[in-house]
């Protein structure tokens, strides 16, 4: 009787060993992976917050709390405000143009479904920066858009198409809308046709079964297209240094120049990790309200 | 009250109604009985708005009804997946159809306390659908169709998502509701059962076409096609032409039937099995030998193989049988239960 338990217990714990062991393998790459490229840069970048700057780049070990004063600084703030109000006025943006879209891709039938998803995602195939320089070769002064209004003749001479705010907007939504298309595409493409035609029948025109069925029971959707379209925008600097004419518009150009230029590691870092904290309060409040509904 | 007229369907190849009229009356139950394919939910889809047919009219009360959009018509549909909404408590499910009427508050909350009281829902207004069983969601989708007092309530396939007890609770309170509320029901089932307690009248839809319009009792008694002869409850049906006493088949001779048919008309003739009788080893029309009984508790089924005829002859009698498997047996009905149909 206690042999056999006690046989039992090995037989279990060695069992619970290997099991362990199992995870081990299977964890390990992934654990390696975000341990030394995420956590422990993460962790020097966050120390860098509280020392001195050194004066050719680098760190010089003194304890202080002026990197996160300066943050309140007008200047500063006024960048992060600004990168904001781009990111939200792209989200937006990409919102009401992906909206519709993901909404009649989903009504079609399954085989054109899947070549208008391949065609969303197409853009993806192409480098990145490629396709920023090609909207300045579209808009600049010589440009496609320039000459072709200019020989419809809609107008005497080029438009100031590029480097402003509207631009960093343009080149913001052309390459996150896919980003926002397919969630809201798996949100819609889950919900039961039935739901809207149940609400037709109970008297309900096109624009109330939108609002009252529709568009509540995707909220999920809109909520993570919204997450996925704003985080890389907030963040972003190639878009606003290659359309916006290379000025500190957004507090991703700033954070890139306190590094490179100003050699400004530790209010660099500060700026990095005020903006990983709106990112997590964003995060928070969308998985919190995905939740809810 | 409500009438339909000449009404197709097509899908493609493939022709889903074809010139289907119909008239149901004010406060009737009303079944579209059919296998699946048949046409009848079309036909139901019509009805609420969401298909059109390529030709025909539908008039309800004398108004047209299909110049009317889906959202301005008084009909209701109860859908087959109930299509409650997930992110609304019953109460506002219920409440949906008459906030779209611009009603004060109270009403609405009168109304909507009423109609959960009368499907017996009234402790579950603040529930969620998924927090709910299957025959409460029924009762909920129920009480939302009925809510806003249509003049005419369509069903499809009302019972199908539930066990067979519930089903038949379902059932009788639909006929419960249906008698109060006093609104014209158009149920559309693949279950005869389910056709046959409920409804007032039943359409026996097949390959888009209309087969037979009834009532259960006629239906059963008196099939007028092949198709709903076969159908509709359990048939032997035999091959042969029409002759003055019955069913003259080219090798069992004469069966006995109803005939209203001119001699040497091509026919089928159908028995009930409940009508059968097994009298034994000399009288009767048909001698075979059982090769199967089952039991059923109220029933038990007797097949008989006859010679000169491949399917065996189902006979159904009340209650157990002396009869055993392997035993010769002559089978006999009345004239009256053989039932003519011309082929």
């Amino acid at each position: 009787m206690t042999r056999s338990t006690g046989s039992g217990a090995s037989v279990r714990s060695r069992a619970r060993r290997s099991r362990a062991l199992g995870r081990l393998v299977f964890l390990g790459p992934g654990l390696t992976y975000l341990i030394v490229l995420l956590l422990i840069p993460l962790a020097l970048l966050i120390s860098f917050t509280v020392f001195r700057r050194g004066r050719f780049g680098g760190i010089v070990y003194e304890l202080t709390a002026e990197n996160f004063t300066r943050l309140f600084d007008p200047l500063y703030l006024g960048v992060v405000i600004g990168s904001l109000r781009l990111a939200a006025i792209a989200t937006l943006i990409a919102l009401l143009v992906g909206y519709p879209t993901a909404y009649l891709i989903a009504q079609l039938p399954q085989k054109w479904k899947t070549i208008a998803l391949v065609a969303i995602v197409l853009p993806f195939w192409t480098n990145f920066l490629v396709r920023i320089y090609a909207w300045i070769i579209l808009l600049s002064g010589p440009g496609l858009v320039n000459s072709t209004l200019m020989d419809l003749g809609l107008i005497d001479k080029p438009l100031e198409l590029l480097y402003n705010q509207g631009t960093i907007v343009t080149g913001l939504v052309y390459s996150y809308l896919p980003l926002m298309v397919l969630p809201l595409y798996a949100a819609i493409e889950k919900l039961d046709p039935q739901l809207r035609e149940a609400s037709a029948n109970l008297g309900a025109g096109p624009v109330r079964t939108f609002a009252s069925v529709t568009l509540p029971l995707t909220l999920p959707g809109v909520l993570t297209g919204c997450l996925f379209v704003f985080v890389p925008s907030f963040g972003n600097f190639i878009i606003p240094e290659l359309l916006g004419g290379g000025r500190s518009i957004m507090v991703g150009n700033l954070i890139r120049d306190q590094f490179l230029k100003s050699r400004d590691w530790p209010f660099g870092s500060t700026l990095a990790l005020a903006l990983i904290a709106v990112l997590i309060v964003l995060l928070l409040a969308q998985a919190w309200s995905a939740r809810r509904a | 009250m409500l009438k339909i007229t000449g009404v197709s369907r097509r899908f493609g190849d493939v022709t889903a109604l074809s010139d289907v009229s119909l008239e149901i009356r004010q406060g009737e139950f009303f079944a579209l009985l059919g296998p699946s394919g048949c046409g009848k939910t079309t036909l139901l889809r019509i009805l609420a708005g969401f298909e059109s047919p390529d030709e025909g009219t539908v008039t309800l009360d004398g108004d047209d009804l299909l110049g009317q959009a889906a959202h301005r018509r008084p009909v209701n549909l109860m859908f087959q997946s109930y299509a409650l909404f997930p992110h609304m408590t019953v109460a506002k499910n219920v409440a949906y159809g008459l906030e779209r009427e611009r009603l004060g508050r109270a009403e609405v909350r009168g109304r909507v306390d009423e109609v959960l009281q009368k499907v017996g829902l009234e402790t579950m207004a603040g529930r969620r659908p998924h927090q709910l069983s299957g025959g409460q969601r029924q009762r909920v989708a129920l009480a939302r169709a009925i809510v806003k007092r249509p003049r005419l309530l369509l069903l499809d396939e009302p019972l199908s998502a539930l066990d067979k007890k519930v089903r038949a609770e379902m059932q009788l309170e639909l006929k419960r509701l249906q008698n109060e509320v006093g609104i014209t029901f158009v149920v559309v089932t693949h279950d005869q059962e389910e056709a046959m307690s409920l409804a007032d009248r039943i359409a026996v839809f097949n390959a888009g076409g209309v087969e037979q319009v009834d009532a259960p009792v006629e239906l059963y008694e008196h099939p007028r096609t092949p198709f709903v002869a076969g159908f509709v409850g359990a048939n032997n049906i035999f091959e042969g032409r029409a002759c003055s006493a019955g069913l003259a088949g080219e090798e069992l001779g004469i069966l006995p039937g109803d005939s209203g048919l001119p001699d040497g008309t091509p026919a089928l003739l159908a028995v009930r099995p409940e009508r059968i009788r097994l009298d034994g080893e000399d009288k009767g029309v048909l001698g075979g030998e059982v090769v199967d009984v089952s039991f059923y508790g109220g029933i038990s089924h007797v097949s008989v193989q006859v010679s000169g005829r491949r399917q065996p002859v189902l006979v159904a009698t009340q209650g157990a049988t002396q009869v055993q498997t392997g035993s010769k047996v002559a089978l006999g009905w009345a004239e009256g239960d053989g039932v003519l149909i011309p082929q």
